[in-house]
């Protein structure tokens, strides 16, 4: 199920976008200010994942063949591929719309899209912020939530193969 | 002629990303602009209802949430603290970190609109499932 080129929907996002950004500076100033400083900080802050996306592009165009994706992440990856899936939503870092760019290129190329859906929901356990969160609300709950984040994963990939091959059938 | 595979792989790299960039841009000023126009700090006086309406409540407000996580969690250690139930903010955290709603126009863009709405309604279900789970297991362990 290959997506259709975005071409130019993405730029009338932005557009939009920016055109509330007007209608804000028009009506509260301040808050228009205070919105853009916010984004300068989050800039400089995605940049570094952008260059890894950019990176692990690049390493997708060079070495994942349709054949290997299929092989890997594709229909009949089997436990293997839900478990690539898991892993690599549990090691994402940077936020999530970063991330659409090359889970798109991936389906493209075969992956499996309930498999997309496990990275996706995986990436609710940030490893570098489990210690904050068993600092809140205890090593138990960490631990305990942490697992079913995970079961929950798997559990909304098969939903979603489910969607799927309900909308092919 | 031959084609150079590492140009030819740079070049569809840099079009992938170049694609996305309108949609990244267009998120992170949208991100923005909700986080300038809703401060967190109002939101603790919103709970102390019902168990089941705070659930949900809690798991809205995450699914709208467009902060880093690290705000979700301190967030919640907050509301915590301050009475709001345990459930609450399991369905805040949760959702927080896997239901999108300000993100889904990015993801509907790139993934497909089916995709991008059925995933974020599993998600959100799921969140309500988890919140219950974990502290009902948590209560069991203890």
């Amino acid at each position: 199920m290959a997506r259709k080129p975005l071409k130019f929907a993405g730029w009338f996002f932005l557009a939009a976008i920016l055109v509330a950004y007007g209608a804000t500076a028009l009506a509260k100033p301040g808050l228009a200010y205070q919105a853009i400083h916010y984004f300068l900080g989050m800039i400089e802050a995605i940049a570094p994942v952008l260059i890894m996306i950019f990176l692990l592009l690049f390493l997708t165009e060079r070495l994942l063949t349709p054949g290997r994706t299929q092989a890997w992440l594709g229909r009949n990856s089997g436990l293997r591929g839900w478990l690539t899936a898991l892993a690599a939503g549990i090691l994402s870092t940077g936020p999530i719309y970063a991330w659409y760019a090359l889970l798109a290129k991936l389906r493209s190329k075969g992956m499996r899209p309930a498999l997309v859906a496990v990275v996706l929901y995986a990436r609710a356990i940030k490893l570098p912020l489990l210690p904050l969160l068993s600092f809140y609300f205890g090593m138990a709950y960490t631990v305990l939530l942490s697992l079913l984040i995970a079961a929950f994963a798997i559990l909304n990939g098969l939903a979603m193969e489910l969607i799927d091959r309900t909308k092919e059938g | 002629m031959t084609t150079n595979p590492n140009r030819e792989a740079l070049i569809n790299a840099w079009t992938s990303l170049w694609q996305m960039l309108p949609i990244l841009l267009g998120m992170l000023l949208l991100t923005s602009l909700l986080l300038a126009w809703l401060p967190v700090t109002k939101l603790q006086a919103l709970f102390g209802q019902h168990p089941l309406v705070d659930v949900l409540l809690g798991a809205t407000l995450g699914s709208l949430a467009v902060g880093h996580p690290l705000v979700g969690y301190l967030l919640g250690g907050e509301l915590l603290a301050n009475g709001v139930s345990p459930i609450a903010v399991t369905a805040l955290i949760v959702s927080w970190v896997t239901v999108g709603l300000t993100q889904m126009p990015a993801e509907a863009l790139l993934l497909g609109k089916s995709f991008a709405v059925w995933r974020n309604l599993f998600c959100f279900l799921s969140t309500i499932a988890i919140s219950f789970l974990t502290v009902t297991l948590l209560g069991l362990i203890a």
